[in-house]
């Protein structure tokens, strides 16, 4: 809506970015990566405890259905087998698992008589192998009475009686129906010249990490004290609630993070798994290693993501875009993990980069008996982006303009940030203008525009898209709640913190715990470099550990592209009560006051003098051993370490009626994809022939993990834009759940060379300017490659509203366009 | 259905990694879940355990080969390598530092796998085009770096071992 400075006044920004700097925006190659390498690092299913047993879990072959009964008495017979258990025993001793929806919507670990989808957990065996607890689970024996299916997200807000999968909500499957204006949508409208419609259909796809989600638990006895292993996030935020879930304190659990081997946002917060984990450890008296199989993940882990049906309007006035307006129906599956979240996400950045005054969205949530929605890298964004930018093509397209000069008329200018949109959330920093004229130049957009008309003589059909869209990054956790009814329970505002502690040793080196784990990002990385920048260390002299939720600090872990800005946060936090310690213990031996002393290649030295001073190391052990040899002070303790919490840099309250949604994701990435394709019109496959992405990601760390980030990003973006999708029949029946049918992009698939660039914007608010950037390749891939399609196929006139982008899908698109010319 | 628990061990003798194992295995014992948990060689890692991601290859006689696709007792006799064969932490085998140095991986958890088609790869062939390369890395899937790198990493592993073979 407006540029609004009055925000620059709240940053609480200690690190302002500098001209230069030794470690960070360095290609350091990771401090992860020897033990991954080695087959060293250790992941769930390398843990293994003393007498461990072993789970498997029988699913569900109904989509939905009343269980009449469960006989597992032959399972139990089974030698080997120590412990079967139902949903209904598991609910006598364990209650529903952790959801953040309101009102809940109760999910259990194993099935209470009802199955809402197929792969949905009935029944656990614990063995003395996984081998022997399979063997049990073919020989339960389930009664159904099977109920009503509904699979098409616009039949389930017809539903009723029966095939409604929640009656205690209400006799309806509609988990929400909510409508939020921001602006003079109205008059927008009213005003318009031209009001661009569009249908869009987004598909159900998933993270598919390549490990899958697991635990191993084990309960003792005589402390009443669960132990869980877990490959989750979130565990010092939100772990306490398996506690809840387990019915016991929570100082009665403690889970221990592992390495995850990829999540994408599917190991967000994992419930069902350790949960279950620790119910059966409890039960057997063993503890129990529980580890998704690849069907069961497909099937049942929470790594399906938005599945929306849209009918979206444009509102243009001399050339402009004023207005947007849209009515989405989501599918969430069975049941609602994170709320309405992934909605209440894509609100941060709903006018994309362009400058709107008003913005309209009405929100059918439905529930289908389908597997239910959980995080994927973008949460709900990188569907508005695809909204936003098939408006912005079909705009362009109706009006006869320029991809990059409508673009560039309707971007938010780089002198108008911090600029607040009409949902109330502030875009802190961007330059749109830049990164799009470098994208253009990194491709040669205008020779590739030759060469397609060049080409389109010849019979080739070569596109080109264009996409310019917003990474929005470090999450408040408002966007969790504020779309809940407006009966439901508000909040005073809420951080999501990220703590960090640091201390240094005896002989100089510095040990760093994180309070979040590895899930595949360079958390470690991120931490030696801005530790090093920090106390002008050697990174070599830097160790990097992870807490567990008995020794951790707030953490609320990877995210939203969150951690290398929150854990940078954290670590100027500590780092400035390090340096303290270290010039106030050096001030004491060098005899000089801590204002003239500075802290500088690894030495406390006096300022101007650096021959005179003494090494982290030396001042180290002085602190360690020698504090008594020093003058009494009740500050100066021995040793020296420190602990920092960061929270969230910049968030405020959204208003009572939802017309101002606050600040709750201010910083914010953009870029610029430029794919270049061609069609084989007569198979519907697609080649690359080129493709750019420009970033911004404000100060980068380590432009090389950043790359990494994008390039990968941008794979799985191809595969949501071209290959993958959950295929539910009409019964419910998820046909592709294996990696031979549900298709993640191999290298065959990808652009030989994905090209990429980096614009540097730097964000007021966070430390040294640093932005998120683990989503921005998934979120920009789909519309770019949407837009290069339709461009292809223009002389058929052909439009592109729906992914996946499969050959069939192309080519019956191309028949019936063919076809309506004849 | 006690015919179950009383499956016949099959007794196989194979080497691994170089080291020679006697073993009683069921008949139905995956080799990859014989070489993580009975032999401890927790680095080969399972993805799909369908034989699509290539997470679990490990080479047999030479060859790569799905782990998960494979019965241990059919190995009786057998030669197999995994990536701890390779190198280690501080003694990195060339192709473990070019993905190191070519930022070749992100979770790591595919990395064993792609290693040992790397492997095998470039002791068939020291000098691979990029097309060879290509078409050896795309039998393994990877989640986290759309494989660019991987090619890179396996390019750059070459010439790191045609220059150690050179002095």
């Amino acid at each position: 809506m407006a540029k609004d400075t009055s925000f620059l006044e709240k940053s609480r920004q200690v690190e302002p970015p500098r001209e230069a700097y030794k470690w960070i925006g360095k290609d350091m190659k990771r401090v992860e990566d020897p033990r991954l390498l080695a087959g060293k690092g250790i992941y769930l299913d390398d843990v293994q405890l003393p007498k461990m047993a072993h789970a498997a879990v029988l699913r569900s072959p109904h989509a939905h259905a009343r269980i009449l009964s469960v006989d597992t008495s032959k399972a139990k017979n089974l030698p080997g087998v120590i412990l079967v258990m139902t949903g209904a025993e598991a609910a006598e001793v364990t209650g529903p698992t952790a959801s953040f929806a309101s009102p809940p919507c109760p999910q259990y670990c194993l099935a209470v008589e009802r199955v809402r989808h197929v792969g949905e957990a009935v029944a656990a065996v614990v063995a003395q192998s996984r081998y022997l607890a399979e063997d049990a689970i073919d020989l339960i024996e389930v009664e159904y009475e099977e109920l009503p299916v509904v699979v098409d997200p616009l039949e389930a807000i017809k539903s009723t009686g029966d095939a409604v999968l929640h009656p205690e909500r209400g006799d309806s499957n509609v988990a929400i129906e909510r409508t939020l204006r921001f602006g003079p949508v109205d008059e927008d409208f009213a005003n318009a010249d031209q009001v661009i419609e569009r249908k869009l259909r987004w598909p159900r796809v998933g993270a598919v990490p390549l490990e899958t989600c697991g635990a191993v638990a084990s309960y003792d006895e005589g402390t009443g004290k669960f132990t869980i292993h877990a490959n989750t996030s979130m565990y010092n935020y939100v772990g306490w609630l398996i506690a809840v879930s387990l019915n016991v304190p929570s100082h009665r659990v403690n889970i221990i993070p592992t390495l995850a081997g990829g999540s994408f946002g599917s190991k967000l917060f994992l419930h069902k798994v350790p949960t279950l984990a620790a119910t059966l450890a409890r039960a057997s008296g063993r503890p129990v290693k529980f580890l998704e199989d690849r069907l069961d993940n497909l099937m049942n882990c929470d790594n399906h993501a938005s599945d929306r049906v849209y009918n979206a309007k444009l509102a243009i006035k001399d050339g402009m875009m004023t207005g947007i307006s849209f009515h989405v129906v989501d599918d969430y599956g069975a049941y609602l993990q994170f709320g309405y979240g992934t909605h209440g996400n894509a609100l941060s950045q709903a006018s994309g980069p362009y400058k709107l005054s008003s913005l309209e969205m009405n929100l059918v949530a439905v529930f289908t008996n389908k597997c239910q929605q959980g995080a994927y890298r973008g949460f709900g964004s990188e569907v508005m982006n695809f909204l936003v930018e098939r408006l912005a093509d079909a705009a362009i397209e109706e009006l006869g303009d320029d991809p990059l000069e409508f673009r560039r008329r309707n971007f938010i200018k780089p002198e108008e940030f911090p600029y607040r949109i009409p949902t109330g959330n502030l875009y802190d920093s961007g330059d749109y203008p830049k990164v799009l004229d470098e994208a253009a130049e990194l491709l040669d957009y205008p020779g590739w525009r030759k060469k397609q008309e060049a080409a389109r003589k010849e019979g080739r059909y070569i596109g080109i898209g264009v996409a310019t869209c917003q990474e929005r990054s470090v999450f408040s956790a408002t966007e969790f709640w504020f779309l809940n009814p407006d009966e439901a329970q508000g909040f005073t505002l809420t951080s999501s913190p990220e703590g960090v502690s640091v201390k240094i040793d005896p002989t100089g080196k510095a040990m760093v715990t994180l309070h979040a784990p590895f899930w595949g990002n360079s958390p470690e990385t991120m931490a030696t470099q801005i530790l090093a920048e920090h106390l002008t260390m050697d990174p070599a002299d830097i160790g990097i550990s992870y807490s567990d939720t008995d020794s951790g600090l707030n953490g609320t872990g990877p995210g939203g592209s969150r951690y290398t800005v929150m854990i940078a946060g954290a670590l100027t936090g500590a780092a400035g009560k390090i340096r303290e310690k270290l010039l106030t213990v050096g001030g004491h031996m060098l005899e000089a006051s801590v204002e003239d002393l500075e802290l500088a290649d690894g030495r406390v030295s006096v300022k101007g003098a650096p021959e005179h001073g003494k090494t982290i190391a030396e001042v180290a052990l002085h602190a360690h051993y020698f504090r008594l040899s020093m003058p009494d002070d009740p500050l100066l303790t021995s040793g020296i370490d420190a602990t920092h919490v960061y929270d969230h840099p910049l968030t405020t309250l959204p208003n009572g009626d939802r017309t101002d949604l606050g600040v709750f994701y201010p910083i914010m990435g953009h870029m610029c994809h430029m794919p270049v394709i061609e069609v084989d019109i007569e198979t519907g496959k697609i080649e690359f022939l080129d493709y750019v992405a420009v970033h911004d990601c404000g100060t980068m760390v380590n432009p090389m993990t950043l790359k990494g980030h994008i390039r990968g990003g941008t794979a799985s973006g191809i595969g949501t834009a071209m290959y993958e999708h959950f295929y539910y029949d009409e019964q419910g029946q998820l046909l592709n759940a294996s990696f031979a049918d549900y298709l993640i992009p191999t290298l065959h698939e990808l652009p030989v060379d994905l090209r990429t660039g980096h614009v540097e914007t730097l964000s007021p608010f966070t430390e040294f300017g640093i932005k998120g950037g683990g989503e921005g390749g998934r979120m920009g891939a789909p519309p770019a490659l949407a837009a290069a399609v339709e461009d292809a196929l223009r002389p058929f006139g052909v439009k592109i509203d729906e992914l996946p982008l499969s050959p069939r899908r192309l080519r019956s698109l191309i028949r019936a366009a063919a076809s309506s010319k004849v | 259905m006690s015919s179950v628990t009383e499956i016949k061990q099959v007794r196989i003798s194979l080497t691994v990694n170089g080291e020679r194992h006697e073993h009683e295995v069921e008949p139905r014992r995956l080799l990859s879940d014989f070489l993580r948990e009975d032999l401890g060689l927790t680095g080969t890692h399972v993805g799909c355990e369908h034989g699509v991601c290539g997470t679990c290859n490990i080479m047999l006689d030479g060859r790569t080969a799905r782990a998960c696709l494979l019965f241990a007792a059919q190995c009786d006799g057998a030669e197999i390598r995994t990536v701890e064969s390779l190198g280690t932490v501080d003694k990195m085998h060339p192709i473990q530092e070019a993905f190191w140095e070519k930022h070749g991986l992100q979770c790591g958890f595919c990395t064993p796998g792609m290693l040992m088609s790397a492997a095998e790869l470039l002791e068939r062939n020291p000098e691979p085009s990029s097309e060879e390369i290509r078409e050896a890395v795309s039998s393994n899937l990877c989640r986290c770096t759309g494989y660019q790198t991987i090619v890179e990493a396996v390019q750059d592993a070459a010439t790191r071992i045609r220059e150690q073979a050179n002095g």
